[in-house]
C-alpha cells in the first residue's frame, strides 16, 4: 500500500527524471533504430566490394601479406590495429594511422580478403549518413563529455522507468491488465497506452538503458585497464624503443592461438599502440560461443622474438563492459532479434511521446484551474474576513 | 473493484521473467537458444500488439 503522500513523491521523481531525459532519449531511440541494422544497411546502401566466393574452410592468407597489401595502398602510414568481424570471417580489417601512436580517431579503415590477402577497399564510413547517426547516438559530436552526459541521461531514464513501475499500481488498479479505454478522451487513452507499453517493455528498456550507460564508460574502463593491468604486464619493457624489424605478425597470432586452443583472434594491437607496448603485439583472443565470443583475453607477444610474455583474462570490470555490449546492440541473435529490438525501440518512443503529452496536458490543466480558481478563492477569503 | 498490488503486478512480473529468459538465451547459445529468444521476446511484442490493437476493454464496476 502506498500512501497518497508517497505516491506524490514518486510522481515527482517520475515527472522530473523523465522531463530531463526525454529529449535525449528520443534522440537516442531514433538514432539507435537504424544503428540496429548497421551491418545490413551498410551492405545495402553502399557498394561494398565483396570478397571472392570460396569454400567455407578455405585456408586463411598469411597475415603479413595482409599487412603488406594494406600498407601498399597507404605508403608512409602505420597499421595500428588488425581486426576481424565475427559475422564476416572472409574479411579482415586494418585500422591505419599516420603513425602507430597517432590519434586513432583519425584512422583510415580498409577491408581485405582474409583468404587471399587481397585489398578490397577503403571504407570511408565517416562520410556516411549512418556515421552521423552513430555520432549523435554515442557522443553528440562532443567526445568524452558528450558520452558521459548521455550516460547521465540514461541513468535518469532508468530512474524514470523504476518510478514508473511504482506508479503503475495506483494508475491501473481500477483497470484490468492492458485495458485501453477507447471510448474516453485522448488523454485517458494515451495514459493507458503509456502504462501498457511501459510495463510490457520495462525489463528490456532497463536492460538496454543500463547497458547503454555502461557503454558510455568504455573509454574510461579501457584507460583504467591500460593503467591497471597492461602497464603491469609490460613493466619490464617500459624503457624499450620500438623494435627495428618486428617479427612476423602471422607467427605472433599463431603463438597466441597455440596458448589458447579453441579461441580466435578478435583484434591485434601493433607495437607502440596504447593497447599494447612498444615491444609487443597484443593479440586479443575471443571464444566461440555467443557469450565467450564477447569476452577477450590478450596475449602479449614480444615483437622482437615472437615469444609470448604474458596473458591474463580481462578483469571483471572490463568483462562486464564487453558482456553489456550485445545486450545494448541486440546483435547476438540474428535478424529476428534485431527486428524485435526495433519493435521494442519503437514502443519506447511511443512511451516517451505519450508521457510527454500527458505532462503537457496536465500542466496546462493545472494552470487553467489555478487561474480559474484564484479569484474565487480570494473572494471567499475576503468574505470570511468581513 | 480495486485490484491489489499483487493482482496488478502479476502479469507484468511474468512478462518480466519471460523477457529475462529471452535476453539471456540468445547470449548463452545458438540455434535452439536463439529460437527460444525469438519466441519469448516475440511474445512480449505480441502481448503489446494484442492489447494495443485488438483487445476490447469492458468497463468494470
Amino acid at each position: 500500500m502506498l500512501s497518497s503522500k508517497t505516491i506524490k513523491v514518486w510522481s515527482k521523481i517520475h515527472t522530473w527524471t523523465s522531463l530531463a531525459s526525454t529529449a535525449f532519449m528520443l534522440l537516442l531511440c531514433i538514432t539507435g533504430l537504424p544503428l540496429i541494422f548497421n551491418h545490413e544497411l551498410s551492405h545495402a546502401l553502399y557498394d561494398e566490394v565483396e570478397p571472392a566466393q570460396m569454400a567455407a574452410d578455405a585456408p586463411k592468407a598469411n597475415l603479413d601479406t595482409v599487412v603488406a597489401n594494406g600498407l601498399a595502398k597507404m605508403p608512409g602510414h602505420a597499421v595500428q590495429f588488425m581486426f576481424w568481424d565475427r559475422d564476416e570471417p572472409e574479411v579482415v580489417f586494418l585500422s591505419i594511422g599516420k603513425a602507430v601512436d597517432s590519434d586513432p580517431e583519425d584512422n583510415r579503415f580498409i577491408r581485405l580478403d582474409s583468404r587471399t590477402g587481397e585489398f578490397l577497399e577503403e571504407v570511408d564510413f565517416r562520410n556516411r549518413l549512418l556515421f552521423v547517426f552513430y555520432r549523435l547516438h554515442v557522443d553528440m559530436y562532443a567526445g568524452l563529455p558528450g558520452k558521459l552526459f548521455l550516460g547521465f541521461m540514461g541513468f535518469l531514464f532508468c530512474v524514470a522507468i523504476i518510478s514508473g513501475v511504482v506508479l503503475y499500481w495506483p494508475s491501473t488498479r481500477k483497470l484490468d491488465f492492458g485495458a485501453i479505454r477507447r471510448d474516453r478522451p485522448r488523454m485517458v487513452r494515451w495514459l493507458d497506452l503509456h502504462n501498457l507499453l511501459g510495463v510490457v517493455t520495462v525489463v528490456w528498456a532497463l536492460t538496454v538503458g543500463f547497458t547503454g550507460v555502461i557503454n558510455t564508460w568504455a573509454d574510461l574502463i579501457f584507460k583504467y585497464w591500460q593503467n591497471d593491468q597492461l602497464v603491469e604486464m609490460t613493466k619490464a619493457y617500459k624503457d624499450r624503443a620500438l623494435p627495428d624489424g618486428p617479427t612476423s605478425l602471422d607467427a605472433a597470432v599463431a603463438a597466441a592461438r597455440e596458448t589458447m586452443p579453441g579461441m580466435q583472434p578478435s583484434f591485434v594491437a601493433f607495437p607502440g599502440n596504447p593497447f599494447s607496448s612498444k615491444s609487443h603485439y597484443a593479440v586479443f583472443m575471443r571464444g566461440e560461443t555467443p557469450l565467450t565470443s564477447r569476452l577477450l583475453r590478450p596475449a602479449l607477444i614480444e615483437a622482437e622474438t615472437g615469444k609470448l610474455t604474458d596473458t591474463r583474462n580481462l578483469p571483471l570490470y572490463a568483462s562486464a563492459l564487453l558482456i553489456s555490449q550485445p545486450l545494448h546492440f541486440g546483435d547476438y541473435g540474428g535478424m529476428p532479434l534485431k527486428i524485435i529490438w526495433a519493435i521494442l525501440d519503437i514502443a519506447t518512443i511511443v512511451v516517451l511521446v505519450t508521457g510527454l503529452y500527458l505532462w503537457v496536458v496536465r500542466t496546462r490543466r493545472r494552470r487553467a484551474a489555478r487561474t480559474f480558481l484564484k479569484p474565487a478563492y480570494s473572494a471567499a477569503a475576503q468574505r470570511q474576513q468581513i | 473493484m480495486v485490484r491489489t498490488a499483487w493482482q496488478v503486478f502479476l502479469i507484468p512480473l511474468l512478462l518480466g521473467v519471460v523477457t529475462v529468459v529471452g535476453l539471456l538465451s540468445a547470449l548463452l547459445g545458438d540455434h535452439l537458444w536463439d529460437a527460444l529468444s525469438w519466441l519469448t521476446l516475440g511474445l512480449i511484442c505480441g502481448v503489446m500488439a494484442w492489447y494495443w490493437f485488438f483487445a476490447r476493454y469492458t468497463r468494470r464496476d
